[in-house]
């Protein structure tokens, strides 16, 4: 096979891919998990509130 | 402290600390080649002081000590936190440290020397070449290693632009390294020709792309949902992002070769990638932005959000600024003239500098057991220091950029050109002054800083974080 028939192929399927990708990024079952990984960076409690001053 | 029950912020401490002296250094150096165009004496016929040495060692110290430690520092402090657990292999992590020091003072001290191998960004020569992998290979096992004995059933999106920074810098440095040794401190590119000056740049462009880009939007994806206390604008957005820039960022790199030997198709695909990149470039930058929705006043008296937030209006700037310059008539005039500097320090004093800055003032009170940093207004005097710096410093090379393109070009009605490479360099020395009044500005910013973590930090005890008890907050 002609080697740039191949980096065609390549091509194409990286671009599906992407979509693939975007569809599933918005798509309705997604949410909620993503939503709870939106949240991780709150999960636990902020050193700079929690502690205050220790000397 | 019970070692299991703590975050291991040593090394987070370690490099954040470091991050500050290696800007300083690595800024001064800038400032000197700066003063050194402008008055070219000031290399006071040294070999060690002249330009061609000093260059690389501003560039690698900004890039790979300032930048790298800030990164280090980020991803050590990200990955644990938003796993719920202590970082794997503790004494790797240290290693890294120690190592990463040890690759910075031998750049120090080989490149002025004019030991090189001569490939931009990536100077240093082979024996240094194998301790940056050996470092960056236990890295990779201390953040992944991490990541996978996570107690959160997520991977956080900025572990994400952390572990595709980790990787393809792994991979754009083995490649582009390849090298054979002639003497101890002499090696040659495994490559030759214009195959040698494509591998360069498709290091090059990526560096840009994963270590300046994908590896500060880590950052950014953490410390501006926390400074702004609410989450990610939209974390499906972000996904897109990510996974965007990955696409695209492998194949721009022809546009720093346009109008040479590399093959002119070559170059046209650089151009239209670079031209793609824009878009998920900005979504980023909507995407960080966006977080602040709703809470815009906390802009206001915030000076660490306005470092954060800044950083990504330079970011956005520079990464529209960058794909008009990828098309090739736009290049035509552009390319080799101190446009490309400015188009350089848009991105690395706006974007990363500002981004770096903003974090690492929200992690050294947090690190040392402080509420906020000793001297909050002093924060906000670097920001105002750093952002009329780079303004300063951008504007001066833009205009003596198109000038220096159009000088260049003009041809008499004779045919000749119509002026001599001198009379360039004549009109650019002025542009050379406030350039280097931008650096100045910008260079005394960072002793503002080192100044006010030198206070927050002083006598005060070093304190690691409980971690919190198994995930009780997946409800």
């Amino acid at each position: 096979m002609d080697i740039n028939i191949l980096r065609s192929i390549v091509t194409v399927v990286a671009f599906a891919a992407f979509i693939g990708i975007v569809l599933w990024a918005y798509s309705d079952r997604r949410k909620e998990a993503f939503d709870q990984a939106a949240r991780l960076p709150f999960e636990e409690e902020d050193e700079g509130v929690g502690y205050g001053e220790r000397k | 402290m019970n070692n299991t029950n703590t975050y291991n912020y040593t090394v987070v401490r370690q490099f954040a600390l470091m991050t500050v002296v290696w800007g300083i250094v690595g800024m001064l150096v800038g400032v000197l080649i700066a003063a050194q165009l402008r008055w070219p004496g000031l290399n006071f016929d040294i070999p060690w002081l002249s330009y061609g040495r000093l260059r690389p060692l501003h560039t690698n110290a900004v890039i790979f000590a300032f930048g790298g430690s800030a990164l280090f520092a980020a991803s050590y402090y990200v990955v644990q936190r938003t796993c719920h657990v202590r970082l794997f292999a503790g004494r790797l992590a240290a290693f890294t440290f120690w190592g990463w020091q040890a690759v910075i003072v031998l750049a120090a001290v080989t490149l002025p020397l004019g030991i090189t191998s001569g490939k931009e960004y990536a100077e240093l020569e082979w024996p240094i070449d194998i301790l940056i992998t050996v470092v960056w290979v236990s890295y990779a096992i201390v953040f992944f290693g991490t990541i996978a004995k996570r107690k959160t059933p997520h991977i956080y999106v900025a572990n994400w632009f952390f572990g595709a920074y980790i990787l393809t810098i792994a991979l754009l440095h083995l490649i582009n390294s390849a090298e054979v040794p002639v003497t101890f401190w002499k090696s040659y590119s495994a490559y030759a020709g214009v195959q040698d000056a494509m591998v360069q740049w498709w290091y090059g462009h990526n560096a840009v792309g994963f270590f300046l880009t994908a590896g500060f939007l880590g950052m950014m994806y953490y410390f501006i949902p926390k400074q702004a206390e609410r989450p990610v604008y939209s974390y499906r957005l972000s996904v897109v992002h990510f996974w965007a820039l990955i696409f695209t960022y492998m194949w721009a790199g022809p546009h720093h070769l346009h109008y040479t030997a590399l093959p002119d198709w070559a170059q046209s695909i650089g151009m239209v990638f670079s031209l793609i990149l824009l878009a998920p470039s900005w979504g980023g930058m909507i995407n960080g932005m966006m977080t602040l929705s709703g809470a815009w006043h906390k802009l206001r008296d915030d000076p660490i959000l306005k470092f954060l937030i800044v950083s990504l209006s330079f970011y956005g700037m520079s990464t529209f600024e960058g794909p008009m310059m990828s098309i090739k008539t736009v290049n035509a005039l552009s390319h080799y003239t101190d446009w490309t500097i400015g188009h350089v320090h848009s991105g690395a004093l706006g974007w990363v500098g500002l981004v770096t800055m903003g974090s690492i003032y929200y992690l050294i009170p947090r690190l040392w057991g402080r509420k906020e940093m000793y001297s909050v207004p002093l924060i906000n005097m670097h920001f105002w220091m750093a952002t009329i710096g780079i303004v300063l410093y951008i504007a001066a090379m833009w205009i003596a950029g198109v000038m220096q393109g159009l000088m260049w070009r003009a041809v008499s009605a004779d045919g000749t050109l119509t002026y001599t490479f001198v009379e360039g360099v004549k009109a650019t020395s002025p542009f050379y002054t406030i350039r280097l009044l931008g650096g100045l500005l910008y260079l005394s910013g960072m002793f503002v800083m080192a100044y006010n973590v030198w206070r927050t930090v002083a006598g005060q005890q070093a304190v690691d974080a409980p971690i919190p008890a198994v995930a009780a907050a997946h409800a």
